[in-house]
């Protein structure tokens, strides 16, 4: 499958991502996909940091970075200059932040970029933490992760909210929104084409294991995305004109243990907390169930 | 951005006078990024804020600067808070003096539309390529109404050709911009930049130049102004409108006999340590006027006025005086009383005209 993705690499090798990241997954397919008629506007993080220790870079297209924060509006900024120079139908404009930047400190930034139309595609790899900083919780960190902010204590049994529903959230603002997920490396190149073709802001969501902050084993990534999805703990669908469609169902549910287990975050997990996110996940999963069903304009 | 300068801007715009695009965005940290973005994309680029919104945006201004944009940012000046208060002093432009912008303070709603005019062609001069903030009173310039001749577009574009960067963001030529700097590279990143502020000076001063050749104004020479300072025994030094009250007092007591004048600091980064000695040095007394203090030393003029004398064997006595805080009226008195204490006192005082 992933053979007819174009040969070309526009990400060269040689960055410095710990063994097992996810995140040059997601940098590598995004540019098969964009072609060298691309730019990326990348938010501080982990990408930024192992793909450009200058002089070097990884980038085989226009980057640029700025701060941790402002990716989004950076990127408003390139979208309408563009229109003024008459080259913005050939470019695929991609703006690239981690989970801490897209859920928490840049959410005013897209927002007000998503409330204002600029055609973009904004791929957030959701590593469920801030890793570049060390491993602290965002948003994106699920019920009872151990992160070193909210460590797995005798009193607090690691994080205490389930996860901020982002992509739901982006699509009220009107955006083509999708989750992907590194494991299935076709199923995000056809959403990154649908992106890219979609006149006005898209938003991709892909699940990128982080064997550093997760404590799981560098050569188990792609084992632990599929179970993400085996296990409807990250569900694959998307939101166009304001529809959901789930993309893929596992033909079997996996208990979500098989994936908790895995991983040295969870590891201090009581039956009852297990059996709660099991409870958390299948009630997400039904829902997302219904509102395919219903066919339901749900923005 | 909630001054007129939006406004109007977006009447030009709306009215297709102005040939630009317009990005309504959520906030001033978003506003400067977006000028970041367009910028790099090769474009002209400015915005505008004031107070509050200038403080938001000090993560940016540090970014512009550090990646060489030549964005142009009209900074109405209003206090910070707390307490809130919206009305004028420098407490905004001054606490980012070392963002790495040039910063040019004006006295007239004239001036600061000669000086927009004049900052393009100095940050996108391509031995400086820094950003610039062209820095008005607050509320005195960016709310009182005042007539300023609109120089002619034709008349505009001769003086300012198109922006040419010197790179952007190109498909065809792709670059990496804004990397991780480690510790062997980043303090040369820095020193280029310092070292474009040395350059700037020279360009400040020629570009005011070209300015008055084609529309007949000047300001000084577009670093420092001087008024009535040749014989002057004790000069005002100030920034911005209270220049134009302290005019009139000069005129004044020149014609009660006393040898008064006046050097209007224009450009406050880079600072201009040599003309400043130059228009000072045979004075007996100074008095500098600060509309921001930095608290736990003193005015932030003063204090830089004060260093660039401290190889000087001859100097005048050089006194601060904090004034106009948070919109309090500097009136014709309070710029008279400072001239009459500098004349009476002999070793420098500091002194809050509360």
């Amino acid at each position: 499958m992933i053979n007819a993705l174009p040969e070309r690499e526009l990400f060269a090798p040689g960055h410095t991502a710990c063994a097992g990241c996810a995140a040059p997954m997601v940098a590598r397919t995004i540019l098969k996909v964009g072609g060298p008629d691309t730019i990326v506007c990348n938010a501080t993080g982990c990408m930024e940091v192992f793909t450009t220790p200058y002089p070097r870079t990884s980038w085989e297209v226009p980057w640029i970075h700025s701060a941790f924060e402002n990716a989004a509006a950076v990127a408003s900024g390139v979208d309408r200059a563009l229109k003024k120079l008459g080259t913005r139908d050939n470019t695929n404009l991609v703006v690239l932040g981690g989970d801490g930047g897209t859920f928490d400190i840049g959410f005013g930034a897209l927002s007000g970029a998503l409330e204002r139309g600029h055609k973009f595609t904004y791929v957030c790899y959701d590593n469920e933490a801030y890793m570049n900083t060390g491993i602290q919780r965002s948003g994106a960190t699920p019920k009872y992760a151990n992160t070193t902010t909210t460590p797995a204590g005798k009193k607090i049994h690691g994080k205490s909210e389930f996860t901020k529903q982002l992509p739901f959230i982006v699509a009220a603002h009107g955006a083509y929104v999708a989750t992907a997920n590194i494991a299935f490396l076709q199923d995000f190149a056809n959403k990154l084409k649908k992106s890219f073709a979609f006149n006005g802001p898209s938003y991709i969501q892909v699940f990128a294991p982080c064997p550093t902050g997760w404590y799981h084993p560098t050569d188990q990534t792609v084992e632990i995305a599929k179970l993400a999805f085996k296990t409807n703990v990250f569900p694959l669908y998307e939101i166009e004109n304001g529809v959901l469609t789930l993309n893929r169902k596992p033909p079997q549910q996996v208990p979500v243990e098989d994936y908790l287990l895995k991983q040295g975050r969870f590891k201090h997990l009581t039956k009852e907390e297990i059996a709660e996110i099991q409870q958390h996940v299948n009630s997400d999963w039904e829902r997302l169930v219904k509102l395919e069903e219903s066919k339901l304009k749900i923005f | 951005m909630e001054t007129h300068i939006p406004e109007r801007i977006s009447d030009f715009v709306n009215n297709g006078e102005l040939d630009c695009e317009m990005i309504y965005v959520e906030s001033e940290h978003s506003a400067l990024s977006a000028a970041l973005g367009s910028s790099a994309a090769g474009v002209r680029s400015y915005t505008a804020t004031s107070s509050q919104g200038l403080a938001l945006m000090f993560e940016i201004l540090h970014i512009v600067s550090g990646m060489r944009l030549p964005v142009v940012m009209s900074v109405a000046n209003r206090a910070l808070s707390a307490p809130i208060n919206i009305w004028n002093d420098h407490q905004d432009s001054m606490s980012c003096r070392d963002a790495g912008w040039i910063q040019l303070y004006v006295e007239s709603a004239q001036e600061a539309v000669d000086t927009t005019i004049m900052s393009f062609k100095i940050a996108e001069d391509h031995s400086v390529m820094l950003p610039v903030m062209v820095c008005l009173d607050g509320f005195t310039l960016s709310h009182v109404f005042e007539p300023v001749d609109i120089p002619d577009q034709s008349v505009v574009d001769k003086f300012l050709p198109k922006f040419v960067p010197v790179f952007r963001l190109d498909t065809k030529n792709p670059k990496t911009f804004g990397p991780i700097g480690y510790p062997d590279v980043f303090m040369d990143f820095k020193k280029q930049q310092q070292d474009a502020f040395a350059v700037s000076a020279g360009v400040i001063k020629k570009v005011a130049s070209d300015f008055n050749k084609s529309f007949g104004r000047s300001y000084g020479d577009g670093i420092v102004e001087a008024y009535e300072l040749d014989d002057a025994k004790y000069v005002f030094v100030g920034l911005g409108t209270i220049c134009g009250t302290a005019r009139v007092v000069i005129d004044k007591l020149r014609k009660e006999g006393k040898k008064v004048g006046m050097m209007k600091l224009k450009c406050f980064r880079p600072f201009p340590d040599k003309a400043i000695v130059d228009a000072l040095k045979k004075a007996d007394a100074v008095a500098v006027f600060d509309r921001a203090v930095s608290f736990g030393q003193k005015g932030p003029v003063f204090s830089e006025i004060e260093s660039a004398f401290c190889d000087e064997s001859k100097k005048p006595v050089i006194h601060s005086f904090i004034a106009g805080l948070g919109g309090r009226d500097v009136k014709l008195d309070h710029i008279e009383l400072a001239f009459n204490r500098i004349i009476k006192e002999k070793s420098s005082i500091t002194e809050w005209l509360l």
